[in-house]
């Protein structure tokens, strides 16, 4: 029954055919993710701004960050683009054991990113830095880590989490939602609704997930990299 | 139905590509470029993502429409930026009329409190 | 074939409105057509809540010391007018009424490419709005509809967050709506339409939603971060904590001012269908008026800038920001050129959707060219923050956006509806709102002109003759908008039936039956001839 399913996969009414179809879908989820960019933009804007403003204090800030674990995650999250995509392509190919396979070991590899980046946000609460809610930094802590003397100016540092905080955390909000969508087209699949005939919703998911590694990929070094560490 | 498929070796060379970018722009902070430090780990992420852009996502092998829209996106966010940043950048360009904040600190607007205009504050806090 | 449609009286054929009934099929609809009248309930009725604001404001304003209300309150009903009728109704009306019902009806589809979404979005701005007017109720906002920091992130006591969340979500319904829009014009064309035989209406929803898809998304994380700053005091605005309040206005004023274009540019477009109709003729220079619009849609995001002259920006960004507002006005102007050879030696008929298009012309004329007033850096020093700005946009909302939305549903009522209305209450209520709006908003330019502040409770009473004027003329100005909505309603029930094309007019949405069905075309019609390919002997007379 499950094979019946996917052979006769029938497009929507407004459509002449499938293949419009899967144009279209596609179409709209790059118009989507154009969207995206800009909501994002937004804080990269903000960003650029303070970091332009405050540099000793990004850069103070950036090294409170933890290089190993944001590079380690950068690592996962990049591998879990590659089995996205491999999974977009077992659906081409009509392997729908490996698609779903390979929906799961993506879920995976995102929850290691959640994992890590709780360990992160975990380790700032500890340390009382938290901007605006729990925000008390040992200065003499803080300006060993950073390399500052302690009472060297750089205020800002607080201004430089708030970025973190949010745009990390903003990023984190759209992976969630990434394994909302996944664990639906995961049951999809399981029900064997995709094949090399009909897999379009397999691959807009794709789409929308490399995207928020690509925002990884900017926030990596932007956050963690700030200064360096020599 | 169409669709490009990507050969699985083909897959797994850009995620090792990714990988060594990856190493390379951790260990380039390790090393004192000065302004370069930036530069390069912005090209670096620049290449990765046109890497997942190019081949995970398959705009290599779509239409030309599907292209136009992923770069008006990049597009529109460099107006946002570069317009935006033409005012924090040229704050300090006009000198401030004499008898204003008596005290000579010259500034590019009238300093409230603190630090709407902090490139007034002695260089250590601007580049 | 069209003959025989309008022998058939309405009741007897299926169409969009009566093939099915009940609140469910209307609530759970995914046809084009009904979402459309979704939205026109929910935007007519916002329409009222910001109505009443301005009505309040007029009446207060009639003595200079305020004749009705505390500042405190004066202060949220400026507030509450800006942030209902830009967002809740400027900005969805003539998109997502006129273009959601129109779209796949002009190029030949069957419906939007994505049905639910667009059902969704109207869910999406309905929760928006149920935000909003929930701040509202609990005591309002005062912090103008521009949320400047840091008086809306530290020291207003009113309902921002509230308020801020009401738009932040509507934003969303605005970015579903441009992204079905783009999609269904680029995928969805009947055979043989062609970019260049499109509706200009088309052209112009398109260029409107490009604006939609990447100036929307920069407000939505800037009332983010407002709150953020609001809730959590960590300075991303506030100077005291090191934050730059100008950087919250280059965020805002980023989708702000092309947010103005959204209003305008479809609005643009409703005008081309309604001057070639009501001259008989094509419109002059249709690529340069098609090319106009994305024109318009680019150069938009460009400009913010030139709200910001007075605020604290540098001077240097100030003179590129002015130098590329006054690049903006000319693809505008073009348009109004075009407009005018289009009616030079056309076969004019002065039918209500026409008086409304002619009046636009004249009144966006005039909003536009003292918009040159405020893009030229040195005069908008000393017109910023009077009412000649208010006069502004006024002429350019109400005068222009209003006129052609009310334009455009008197042209597309038959097509909608199945009926008409009566043609001589139209006319006159077309008349009225023309002199109403011009009593309200001319005094505002000389107002503004002689130094009133906007935003103000009170003001010296030499300018109160100016003021009693404009807020006479807010009354003739709101019995006009009352008129249409008694006949629409009206002919609902007791107007005759339309048949497919009581205007002659051309165009793929009226070659369909009125009311359309579901469906939209029995046959997806085959393009042949190009856009508004009026017959030549109808343009010399006839």
């Amino acid at each position: 029954m499950a094979e019946s399913q996917a052979v006769h996969a029938v497009h929507a009414h407004q459509f002449e055919d499938l293949d419009q179809q899967h144009d279209v879908g596609t179409l709209g989820m790059w118009a989507f993710l154009a969207t995206e960019i800009m909501f994002f933009g937004g804080l990269f804007a903000g960003y650029t701004v303070y970091r332009y403003l405050y540099l000793p204090s990004f850069e103070a800030g950036s090294r409170l960050l933890d290089i190993r674990l944001g590079a380690i995650n950068t690592a996962v999250l990049l591998g879990s683009s590659l089995t996205m995509a491999l999974a977009v392509r077992a659906a081409q190919t009509n392997k729908r054991k490996a698609l779903a396979t390979f929906l799961v070991l993506t879920m995976i590899l995102g929850g290691v990113f959640l994992g890590i980046k709780f360990v992160e946000y975990a380790h700032k609460w500890e340390h009382h830095l938290v901007p605006g809610l729990h925000w008390a930094p040992d200065a003499e802590e803080v300006a060993q880590i950073q390399g500052l003397k302690p009472g060297a100016a750089a205020p800002q540092v607080e201004l430089f989490l708030c970025f973190y905080f949010f745009m990390t955390g903003m990023h984190a909000l759209h992976m969630i939602i990434g394994f909302g969508i996944m664990t639906v087209m995961l049951v999809l699949s399981l029900r064997g609704r995709f094949s090399s005939e009909y897999y379009s919703p397999i691959e807009v998911t794709g789409l929308y997930w490399h995207f928020v590694d690509i925002i990884w990929i900017f926030l990596f070094p932007l956050l963690y990299l700030v200064g360096g560490r020599y | 139905m169409s669709g490009h498929v990507v050969s699985v070796k083909n897959y797994v060379l850009i995620f090792l590509a990714l990988l060594a970018l990856t190493a390379l722009t951790t260990g380039v902070a390790f090393i004192d470029l000065g302004p370069y430090n930036t530069m390069v780990a912005l090209a670096i992420a620049g290449c990765k993502m046109m890497l997942v852009v190019l081949f995970f996502m398959h705009i290599l092998y779509s239409r030309n429409l599907t292209k136009i829209v992923a770069a008006a996106g990049l597009l529109w966010l460099m107006i946002l930026l570069t317009l935006t940043m033409s005012d924090f950048a040229t704050r300090n360009w006009t000198p401030e009329p004499s008898g204003w904040n008596a005290g000579g600190k010259s500034s590019g607007a009238p300093a409230p409190a603190g630090a709407a205009t902090a490139p007034s504050t002695p260089a250590t806090e601007s580049h | 074939m069209s003959a025989t449609i309008a022998e058939v009286p309405i009741e007897s054929r299926v169409h969009y409105l009566n093939a099915d009934y009940g609140i469910r099929s209307w609530l759970l609809t995914t046809d084009h057509k009904r979402i459309a009248l979704l939205y026109l309930a929910s935007i007519t009725f916002m329409f009222f809540i910001g109505g009443a604001a301005a009505v309040l404001i007029r009446l207060h304003l009639l003595e200079p010391q305020g004749a009705l209300v505390q500042p405190e309150t004066y202060n949220k009903l400026f507030t509450m007018h800006g942030v209902v009728m830009i967002f809740f109704f400027l900005i969805p009306a003539i998109p997502a009424v006129l273009g959601n019902f129109l779209v796949p009806l002009m190029i030949g589809a069957r419906d939007l490419a994505f049905p639910r979404l667009n059902l969704l979005s109207w869910y999406v701005y309905v929760v928006g709005a149920l935000f909003t007017l929930a701040a509202l109720l609990t005591g309002g906002v005062d912090t103008g509809w521009t949320f400047y920091t840091p008086y809306s992130t530290t020291y207003s006591n009113s309902n921002v967050i509230l308020v801020g969340l009401g738009a932040f979500i509507t934003g969303f319904s605005s970015i579903l709506t441009g992204l079905n829009f783009i999609v269904t014009i680029h995928k969805m064309r009947a055979p043989g339409l062609t970019w260049f035989r499109m509706p200009l209406f088309i052209w112009a929803i398109y260029a409107t939603s490009i604006i939609f898809l990447l100036g929307t998304p920069v407000v939505a994380i800037t009332l983010a971060l407002l709150a953020l700053e609001r809730l959590l005091h960590v300075g991303i605005f506030d100077p005291k904590l090191g934050g730059d309040p100008l950087l919250f206005q280059h965020l805002f004023w980023f989708y702000s001012h092309p947010a103005v274009y959204i209003m305008i540019l479809p609005a643009l477009g409703v005008m081309s269908e309604l001057i070639s109709c009501f001259s008989r003729k094509r419109i002059f220079g249709y690529s340069f008026v098609g090319f106009s619009s994305m024109a318009i849609a680019a150069l938009s995001f460009l400009v913010w800038g030139h709200h910001m002259f007075v605020t604290g920006q540098s001077v240097y960004a100030g003179l590129v920001f002015s130098a590329l507002s006054f690049l903006v006005a000319i693809p505008s102007a073009i348009k109004v050129f075009n407009w005018t050879a289009t009616l030079y030696k056309g076969s004019i008929s002065y039918d209500a959707p026409m008086l409304y298009a002619l009046g636009f012309i004249g009144l966006f004329t005039m909003g536009g060219l003292t918009g040159l007033f405020l893009a030229s850096l040195a005069t908008d020093v000393h017109l910023n923050g009077t009412y000649f700005i208010v006069a502004h946009f006024h002429y350019i909302m109400v005068g222009g956006t209003i006129m052609a939305y009310l334009g455009g549903l008197h042209f597309w009522w038959p097509k909608i509806s199945g009926r008409l209305y009566p043609d001589g209450w139209a006319r006159f209520a077309a008349l009225i709102i023309f002199v109403g709006f011009n009593l309200t908003f001319f005094p505002q330019f000389m107002l503004g002109y002689l130094g009133m502040p906007r935003r103000y409770a009170v003001y010296p009473p030499e300018f109160q003759v100016l003021n009693v004027m404009s807020s006479a003329g807010a009354s003739i100005l709101g019995v006009g908008y009352l008129i249409p909505l008694i006949y629409f309603i009206w002919s609902l029930r007791y107007g005759p039936p339309a048949g497919p094309n009581p205007w002659k007019a051309k165009g793929l949405e009226w070659q369909t039956p009125s009311p359309p069905p579901t469906e939209n075309f029995e046959e997806i019609p085959v393009v042949t001839e190009e856009a508004y390919a009026y017959a030549a002997e109808e343009k010399h007379g006839g």
